[in-house]
């Protein structure tokens, strides 16, 4: 499906992986932000997104990310993106994301930086 | 004196986010038309899905028996896309943009999308007609390729 989206869930330790596939719109965001509101009410605090298969996102994927900064870094975790490919990194460029989020080259990275706060 | 060559393409779909993929569909061939980059594509599906993505929610509240209209005009200088409503005229031009940090500290989900538009596109023009119609253009000039 050409315009699809899906979240992907797994646990390395004390990290929650999300990885996305396709494409993260207006009409998709929805299906992240409660992804995320789940996983916040189950108490996890440190997540870390797999972006190496996301083709596409908007101003409401970015939005998703923005909303959940501040309670995951007040509980002393955080969200951490990984892999993202170029034509979506500028997306994150151009608003200056690359400044408020964590940014790596694989998720492996991502995990592997939680887990070294330790 | 060289002529300029226009081509005009248009876009009529309802109001509802699920076609913002038909309308990226729609902008990313009229990018690969122009000889534009994978990356160049992407950056102007972001700012026509933007526009439209406003007009959905705040034009027509996801009304889907309404029509959003997107044009794109094509010559050797430039690619205008202009994004037309007939709904509640909201003239995004009187929103500053807000910085990204400050959003962040408020918790907020939206507020970026004509940061967005207004850093991607060289001239961003809002035109409203009371009860007629509203209407988004928005230029990017076309750069030589390498």
């Amino acid at each position: 499906m050409a315009d699809g989206f899906r979240i992907y869930e797994e646990k390395r330790d004390s990290v929650v992986v999300l990885r996305l596939e396709g494409f993260l719109d207006a009409h998709t965001a929805a299906s992240f932000e409660n992804a995320i509101q789940k996983k916040v009410e189950e108490g996890e605090t440190c997540l870390a997104v797999d972006g190496s298969k996301l083709n596409y996102i908007s101003s409401a994927g970015l939005g998703v990310f923005m909303s959940f900064i501040e309670e995951l870094r007040d509980k002393n975790g955080d969200i951490r993106i990984g892999g993202l490919i170029p034509k979506v990194r500028q997306v994150f460029e151009i608003l200056g994301f690359t400044e408020i989020l964590q940014l790596f080259n694989t998720v492996d990275e991502a995990v592997e930086s939680f887990q070294s706060e330790r | 004196m060289a002529q300029t060559f226009e081509q005009s393409f248009a876009l009529h779909v309802p109001s509802s986010s699920e076609n913002l993929a038909m309308i990226r569909s729609f902008v990313g061939e009229i990018a690969q038309r122009a000889d534009l980059s994978d990356d160049e594509s992407l950056l102007l599906e972001v700012a026509v899905d933007e526009a439209c993505a406003n007009v959905i929610e705040h034009a027509y509240h996801h009304d889907a028996t309404q029509q959003v209209t997107v044009r794109a005009i094509l010559d050797d200088e430039t690619i205008r896309f202009h994004v037309v409503d007939h709904g509640k005229g909201f003239d995004p031009a009187i929103v500053e943009p807000k910085d990204p940090r400050e959003l962040v500290k408020e918790r907020a989900s939206g507020g970026l999308g004509m940061g967005l538009i207004r850093r991607i596109m060289d001239e961003v023009v809002y035109h409203i007609v009371p009860g007629e119609k509203n209407e988004l253009q928005m230029v990017k000039r076309r750069r030589p390729r390498k």
